[in-house]
């Protein structure tokens, strides 16, 4: 193989320094610590990217009802994140706060999963997801109320009341769309097919998680199945909507490997963070 | 948000009913929706109401435009919280409105096709962060400072909603004075960009009380009913007043070199906004006006087979429970 041309930078060192600085110590990998911050990153910023996804209908909803109660969900979920990233920087132990793990990382270093920066595309794709999300949310909060660090379970008990009324919203939707006229059944169908592939990443354990369950922080995610797999099964039969025979999924949320849509939705959440760096608002 | 430059409309009752509702109306007592009332009260109302109600729902594009790129989680949910009490203002407006014989359909129908209209502030854009802090401090203040009055307007489902929409608008003024002074004392760019939002809201928040009251031929007759309660130019007054120290608190600058205190009259002098550029945003020609009528057009369309599915799916439930019955 030709070697690659040498770019002369008079500099390099210098400039090699400049790019170091800053950048924080990490907590080393298989660490307690790193597993819990791991685990906490991973609840915060699945409600940060779906609140944010959410707050996007702002203004746009089909009725003013839905426009309320959107915002709504939206607003919890921006709650919930700052509860969730509070603590996971306090875990860190390196003085980040939850604005800026929100505003200051970059996508590899968001560990949401991969359905909830889905876009949005029509409402009913919207609350197809919600719904997808909230019967995984609310048994996982309900398995977190009984963990080994009580800050977990004061955060999963509070939580847990919102998103058990996310819960009942978005299932009750789902069904009214999906047995609604016959073209909102086909756009819920389509909506559920579409979403399908990113379900099966919530229920995927890694080494952290299991590592996490181990010492009882967090649930093993293939325990939370058996309750999505009831809650959607009563849904969707509802809804007159078939569930997929696949059970192909997509992941790599978790691990920080995303969709393109995150590098976007990033972009503009982080932009006056990023273009004015130690500004205060 | 408010109704601006409502035409009362003209009355063709029997005189007799006319002057003993008039004496009801002086005497401060509450008009409820299914008591007799002139035909001009109430379609002057229907009209006022629904403005203001569609000012609310128009209203939250401006601010909608920068919750996605709200600087911190503090201050996303904080906007979140304030754009979801403009729908839910809407949705109290409407149902008031609905009390004096329209549906909301009808309503949103009429705000579509442009037969009528909401405040033309919203025809404003909202280009850098510092805007948010600028309209929740100006707009809803010049707001608040129409809307409190309301509170004592003769119609009764109308005067009450106010109560509830003023207790909420003034947090939502403080938490943009808030915004302001944090850009205020922040960066050199921060205060560039809160001095430029100053600028760019100063003279469009004046004219959200309408035209001087010499050139406002309708005000009396709304006054006499107690639709209205202060002039324009009372409530302009008072708002300068009320907003020139806060600026100067804030170190910024009111873009008025006319601008100083009258011992004499015990208030500020001030210069006249542009009016002809009043007249332009209100015949459609503000900056966003298009935009601003297409973006609802665009959430009314596309949920057109929500609205339907829900309508069916509620058939479907209530055909199926009288099967059952």
């Amino acid at each position: 193989m030709p070697s690659l041309p040498d770019i002369m930078t008079p500099d390099a060192e210098a400039l090699a320094k400049a790019a170091g600085k800053g950048r924080r110590v990490t907590l080393p990998a298989g660490s307690p610590e790193h597993d819990l911050f791991t685990g906490l990153t991973r609840m915060g910023d699945n409600t940060l990217i779906l609140g944010h996804r959410v707050s996007e209908w702002c203004g746009h909803a089909p009725v003013l009802e839905e426009d309320i109660a959107l915002a709504n969900v939206a607003l919890d979920m921006i709650g919930q994140t700052q509860l969730w990233l509070g603590l996971a920087g306090t875990v860190e132990g390196h003085g980040r706060s939850a604005d800026d793990l929100a505003f200051l990382r970059d996508a590899w270093h968001f560990r949401n999963l991969l359905l909830v920066e889905r876009p949005n595309r029509d409402f009913g794709h919207t609350l197809m997801r919600q719904f997808l999300f909230d019967a995984w949310h609310q048994p996982m909060l309900k398995a977190l109320e009984g963990s080994s660090d009580d800050r977990i379970g004061e955060i999963a008990l509070k939580a847990g009341k919102e998103v058990a009324y996310h819960l009942e919203r978005s299932a009750d939707l789902v069904i009214r769309l999906g047995d609604g006229t016959e073209e909102s059944h086909a756009k819920m169908k389509d909506a559920l097919e579409r979403l399908w592939p990113y379900a099966g990443e919530m229920f995927l354990a890694d080494e952290v998680d299991v590592r996490l369950a181990h010492e009882g922080l967090m649930p093993d995610p293939a325990g939370i199945r058996p309750a999505w797999d009831e809650t959607v099964a009563e849904i969707l039969a509802e809804a007159t909507l078939n569930r997929p025979d696949s059970d192909f999924a997509h992941k790599g949320g978790k691990q920080g490997r995303h969709t393109e849509d995150l590098g976007h939705l990033l972009t503009s959440m982080q932009w006056l963070q990023r273009a004015y760096p130690g500004a205060t608002w | 948000m408010y109704a601006q430059m409502v035409k009362s409309e003209a009355t063709n009752d029997d005189p007799a009913l006319l002057e003993a509702f008039q004496a009801r109306v002086d005497a401060n007592e509450k008009i409820e929706p299914k008591e007799w009332m002139p035909e001009g009260y109430r379609k002057t109302l229907i009209r006022q109401i629904g403005q203001h109600a569609h000012s609310e729902i128009v209203g939250q594009l401006p601010e909608g435009n920068w919750i996605t790129r709200a600087p911190t989680l503090e201050r996303k949910a904080i906007l979140l919280a304030k754009v979801q009490d403009e729908a839910g203002h809407g949705l109290y407006l409407y149902c008031a409105a609905e009390t004096l014989g329209i549906s909301r359909d009808e309503m949103t129908e009429m705000l579509l096709s442009g037969r009528m209209k909401y405040s033309s502030i919203f025809n404003y854009p909202t280009l850098t962060w510092a805007d948010i802090g600028a309209v929740g401090w100006l707009v809803d203040g010049a707001a608040i400072m129409n809307q409190v009055p309301l509170q004592r307007t003769s119609f009764g489902p109308y005067s009450r909603a106010m109560i509830r929409i003023c207790k909420e608008e003034s947090f939502h003024q403080r938490q943009g004075y808030d915004i302001m002074m944090k850009m205020a004392k922040g960066t050199p760019e921060q205060k560039e960009m809160a001095q430029d939002a100053l600028n760019r809201f100063w003279y469009p928040s004046l004219m959200m009380f309408g035209p001087s009251d010499k050139d406002s031929v309708h005000s009396a007759q709304s006054m006499a009913w107690k639709i209205k309660i202060n002039t324009n130019d009372e409530l302009r007054q008072k708002f300068v007043d009320q907003t020139v120290p806060q600026a100067e608190y804030l170190g910024l600058t009111v873009p008025d070199p006319e601008l100083k205190w009258n011992e004499e009259k015990g208030g500020h002098d001030f210069s006249e906004p542009d009016w002809s550029e009043f007249y332009d945003v209100l015949q459609g020609n503000g900056p966003c006006n298009r935009d601003r009528i297409e973006a609802r057009q665009k959430a009314w369309e596309d949920g057109a087979w929500v609205r339907d599915a829900m309508v069916a799916h509620a058939e479907k439930r209530a055909a199926k429970r009288i099967a059952t019955e």
